[in-house]
């Protein structure tokens, strides 16, 4: 499956990278080429068979309902961009 | 044209777990911003995501209660979207295997007649942070202490048909939430959410309409307000030519409008995906059965006991049952006084009232069932008058006493019913009223009846409510009627 | 002291040869002096290591040291170090200063080890030749024309290079193999679930593993005891006991049943790492074993579903960069959109900026189940392959890397990047564990043997690895580079 500009345009959107004109077309030409290679997969017959997440046949193993952590805040936020009264600043979000 | 309303629900219910869905950290309410976010609720690098069992254990309990297919296997999913509450860029749900398949719950609607509405299925997920907005210098502040709560997502078929069934179907949901003490059902705080999912059709017609989606609709009243403003909105559109268009509205309670959420973006894509960090939940069958053994009686079933066993009206035993608190403190009171419809009047009549009057849950009711079914008792073996009963009541309620007898005792308000005493009260009551006694001799014989009023409120006043009235009423005729 | 192994410093320490304290300020020198041309670590955090140096000493002292105290090792930038910058080779966490330690990290230090510091690596984990970290290429150090392979190339090249007797690294396509092939060590990928991987920051979830790279398989039999097994803040983790790994070291390897993939020796395979590969199973061959052919017909679709599933899980992963809660932030954003996307088109490198378009796009609408559900089909068939093998044989042998290790700048290409791993990519699929031991030089560049055992055989491998290594001297050849500052 081919891929075009609207297609990385619109995942960069998605993913939430900002990218120039010249860096969109360099993208479209690099995952032009990765995803020819992936296309490879078209060739083999799957049918009936279950698509595998995990390598281990494991289960969720749950976890006793307790609470574990103690406030950390400050720790936390050593590393933060931007804080005030404990919370954390972004430009304004219109609702 | 007739129209017929469609509607389906979305109910986010907040599971009351101590800690977060895949972390230690508490879920408590209103603590300081950020003090109860842990690596794993902000998603810092390297932190893995652990299931906690209550989570599990609760959204199976709500499963059972509904009828549902509890899945044997269920798998977690990424949604993927980018908003400052939502610390990973993602947010761990079930999109394509949930934990509770399909079920259904049965609505009771004013009338009495119920209804069955099935519930599509119900997943597990965790709830977002919170974006407040008052200003950081034109800057918005994110708490992410509710980031991780577990949430159970429930989501119904679209068979509701008008705002007052959403109405008792939202209520029947939380019933049965807080029936199963799997959340604290507080609307106000957020424990329970909901989006509504709004149509109208042509009477007659198979096809749904297009729909609006409602975002957080936050009570019951909110429901039947906002849906009865989007249906009309929906028929004037369509009858004045338009289309209704699919998208998502806020409900304005202050305004009492939906209006659309203007959303410039283009539909969102979130690539759900099976998220690597969470194995496939099973479930075998010892353990559903395990927590069916633990399943309490359920509203549904506790209403048709009240109306079958205990004779109660479909008004009453829907009422009472309704809540789980309401229900249990009526059937205290029931046992401790074995009459169920004096029970259930002084519970849904002199407690609800006492109980709104000052804004307090029945669990905090400042007279316990045990003291009411007491009092109801020495209603009922002529202790004491009902209007001496009142007293009792509000004494109990005040705190004046520990037990009826208690108060009964101190007041003096224990019934007379010695012959001799009454008697003794009516002589006297008698012998001061000679202008009354000559006025009565003197009326016709069927004014009489009217005049006697005068008397028996005179001898019961001097009893201060203590002597039984039947009794006055006897003695006091005789008496009268014999100086004629 | 350098040209020691992490076993025969262990014994040097406990029979009070030199100190911990001595052991750690000399290869601290190394470092300062070597590291110049390297560039294998990115932080040094001397002033810690010589602190718990002294405890270790202490320990030693009283008693109470265990077997690996005092022994300095290096960590890849991957994993969180609490107090200590953890960047994974991006920009995007140069000021990120990790507030707790992984599991492994805590499990090294409560087993009295010292950490150096930290190495380098290809950003996010992301790449085959370590020349796309942020903070710049590592060099090899058997020739400095070289990459040392990726992504922990910073750790294979300060292990070969003597700057430090073993390294964490870890593996999600061959990311421990190939490097440790590239640089003439021995490195370790344990049966995915066997290292607990809290704290590790995440490129792909489903295929990351951490392991050892050292000297010796009997080095890293050493470390993995250490490292491995159950952690109850990892769901993946493996609740299943963890042998004893040095023990079994010593099994003869009479009767073992030793499987070369045809598809690891076809087109591609350069014919002297061909030859050296096929000298090493000769040795397998006087030490007992017998040797057949066996087939993993779905090999060359491991790179395809591979490149689906790992930048599908790291573009989901990799969301949390967002410059709100840590991390790069861009100045003065004008908007919330902004905020995120110049925060993450300045923080991220070009491969990773690949591959979160990719992961993006397949994942997307439309695209999902012939890119997505189609891999992880073909995930189960890979998967399978291997199962089935291992009916037959108990091991699978064949090179860790079609050639050995390329010159900075060769590979512009992202394809033919990619390619390089076309041996190592699969074992991540399947989660089964591998190593890479030296088995010769062409070029004078190393050639890396790579050994292959079911979910769960780590004894097995490092058994088998270690009874080659007691056959020949290939992994005691030091690199020039590190005789230069002895």
């Amino acid at each position: 499956m081919a891929i075009e500009d609207s297609h990385v345009r619109r995942a960069a959107h998605l993913a939430r990278l900002a990218i120039s004109d010249d860096q969109a077309s360099g993208f479209v030409d690099d995952l032009s080429r990765i995803l020819e290679m992936v296309d490879q997969l078209q060739g083999i017959d799957t049918e009936g068979v279950m698509p595998l997440s995990h390598p281990l046949d494991a289960t969720q193993r749950l976890r006793a309902d307790e609470v574990t952590e103690t406030n950390q805040r400050d720790n936390f936020q050593r590393c933060a961009p931007a804080v005030e009264n404990g919370l954390y600043l972004v430009p304004r979000v219109v609702e | 044209m007739q129209w017929e309303t469609v509607i389906g629900l979305e109910v986010h219910v907040q599971l009351a777990t101590r800690s977060k869905i895949f972390s230690g950290a508490s879920t408590a309410f209103g603590a300081e911003p950020n003090t109860q976010a842990c690596a794993v609720d902000l998603g810092l690098p390297g932190v893995l995501p652990v299931l906690n069992e209550q989570a599990v254990a609760m959204a199976v309990q709500f499963g059972l209660a509904v009828h549902a297919d509890i899945a044997e296997v269920s798998v977690f999913d990424r949604k993927n979207y980018f908003y400052p509450d939502l610390p990973k860029g993602y947010q761990t749900s079930q999109m394509y295997h949930p934990i509770v398949g399909p079920g259904d719950v049965e609505i009771t609607l004013e009338d009495g007649s119920t209804k069955r509405i099935r519930i599509h299925h119900a997943h597990l997920e965790e709830d977002a942070g919170k974006s407040l907005h008052e200003d950081f210098h034109g800057m918005t502040g994110i708490d992410l202490n509710r980031a991780g709560t577990p949430l159970l997502e429930i989501v119904s078929e679209p068979d509701m048909r008008s705002a007052k069934e959403a109405a008792a179907y939202l209520k029947a949901i939380h019933s049965i939430v807080t029936y199963l003490g799997i959340s604290d059902g507080n609307m106000a705080e957020g424990s329970m959410r909901c989006d509504v999912n709004v149509s109208v059709r042509p009477k007659g017609q198979e096809a749904f309409g297009t729909r609006a989606e409602i975002k957080n609709v936050n009570s019951f009243r909110f429901v039947e307000r906002a849906i009865a403003f989007e249906v009309e909105r929906q028929i004037e559109l369509i009858e004045d030519g338009g289309s209704v268009i699919q998208e998502t509205r806020l409900f304005d309670p202050e305004r009492d409008e939906t209006r659309s959420m203007r959303t410039k973006e283009e539909a969102n894509d979130y690539r759900y995906f099976p998220c690597p960090d969470l194995l496939p939940v099973v479930l075998d069958q010892a353990y559903l059965d395990h927590l069916r053994s633990q399943l309490p009686e359920l509203p549904a079933d506790k209403r048709e006991r009240f109306q079958n066993e205990l004779g109660l009206s479909a008004y009453d035993a829907n009422v009472i049952s309704a809540s789980r608190d309401m229900a249990e403190f009526f059937e205290v009171v029931h046992s401790v006084c074995g009459d169920a419809k004096q029970a259930a009047n002084w519970v849904q009549g002199e407690l609800s009232g006492a109980l709104n009057r000052e804004s307090l849950s029945i669990a905090n009711s400042p007279i316990s069932a045990r003291q009411l079914g007491e009092l109801i008792s020495r209603v009922l073996d002529d202790t004491i008058s009902g209007k001496a009963a009142k007293d009792v009541f509000q004494a109990l309620w005040n705190g004046q006493g520990e037990s009826a007898d208690e108060v009964i005792e101190a007041k003096g308000l224990k019934q007379v019913t010695d012959t001799g005493a009454i008697e003794a009260m009516i002589d006297q009551v008698i012998a001061e009223s000679p202008a009354q006694v000559a006025q009565y001799r003197d009326s016709e014989p069927e004014k009489r009846g009217k005049m006697i009023g005068y008397f028996v409120g005179q001898v019961m006043k001097a009893s201060r409510g203590t002597a039984n009235p039947q009794q006055v009423n006897g003695l006091l005729k005789e008496k009268l009627d014999a100086l004629l | 002291m350098y040209e020691k192994t992490l076993t025969q410093l262990a014994a040097a320490l406990k029979s009070g040869e030199f100190s911990s304290r001595e052991l750690t300020a000399h290869y601290l020198q190394r470092i300062e002096k070597a590291d110049g041309k390297l560039n294998s670590f990115i932080s040094v955090t001397a002033e810690q290591a010589l602190k718990q140096a002294e405890i270790a000493d202490n320990a030693r002292a009283a008693g109470t040291a265990g077997p690996l105290a005092g022994i300095p090792l290096a960590l890849k930038d991957i994993f969180c170090t609490r107090d200590v910058k953890t960047s994974c080779g991006s920009k995007m966490l140069d000021n990120f200063i990790a507030p707790y330690n992984a599991t492994v990290v805590e499990k090294l230090h409560a087993a009295g080890t010292i950490s150096l510091g930290k190495t380098n690596m290809d950003e996010f984990a992301m790449g085959s030749s370590n020349e796309n970290s942020f903070y710049g290429p590592v060099k090899n150090p058997w020739d400095l024309t070289a990459v040392p392979g990726g992504s922990s190339g910073g750790s294979a090249a300060a292990v070969a290079a003597g700057l430090v007797p073993a390294a964490m690294g870890t593996d999600t396509g061959g990311s421990i193999r190939q490097p440790a092939a590239f640089c003439g060590i021995t490195g370790l990928k344990p049966t995915y679930g066997r290292v607990s991987r809290f704290g590790i920051i995440a490129y792909a979830s489903s295929l990351d593993q951490a392991g050892p790279m050292a000297r010796s398989a009997e080095d890293c039999a050493h470390l993995l005891g250490v490292i491995a097994g159950h952690d109850g803040r990892d769901s993946t983790s493996v609740a299943r006991g963890v042998p004893d790994y040095v023990e079994s070291l010593n099994a003869p390897l009479s009767g073992l049943k030793i499987g070369l993939p045809k598809e690891y020796f076809g087109d591609g395979l350069a014919p002297d790492v061909e030859k050296a590969v096929r000298e090493a199973v000769k040795v397998y061959e006087s030490l007992g074993a017998t040797v057949r052919e066996v087939s993993l017909p779905h090999t060359h679709y491991a790179i395809p579903a591979y490149y689906v599933i790992a930048p599908a899980e790291a573009s989901s992963n990799l969301s949390r960069y967002d410059g709100v809660r840590f991390g790069h932030r861009c100045d003065n954003p004008s908007d919330l959109i902004d905020l995120y996307t110049r925060s993450r088109a300045e923080g991220f490198g070009e491969e990773v900026k690949r591959r979160i378009l990719i992961g993006t796009h397949t994942l997307s609408e439309g695209f999902f189940d012939a890119y997505y559900t189609k891999a992880q089909q073909v995930r189960r068939l890979i998967r399978q392959d291997f199962l089935d093998a291992f009916e037959d044989v108990d091991v699978l042998m064949g090179p860790a890397s079609p050639t050995p290790a390329f010159d900075l700048g060769a590979k512009k290409d992202p394809v033919s990047m990619y390619l390089q791993d076309i041996y190592t990519i699969a074992v991540n699929l399947a989660g089964i564990p591998g190593i890479s031991v030296p088995a010769g030089f062409v070029g004078g560049r190393p050639v890396g043997l790579q050994i292959l055992g079911t979910h769960f055989a780590e004894a097995q491998l490092l058994n088998v690895a270690h009874q080659f290594q007691q056959a020949t001297d290939w992994h005691l050849q030091r690199p020039a580079f590190a005789e230069e500052y002895a």
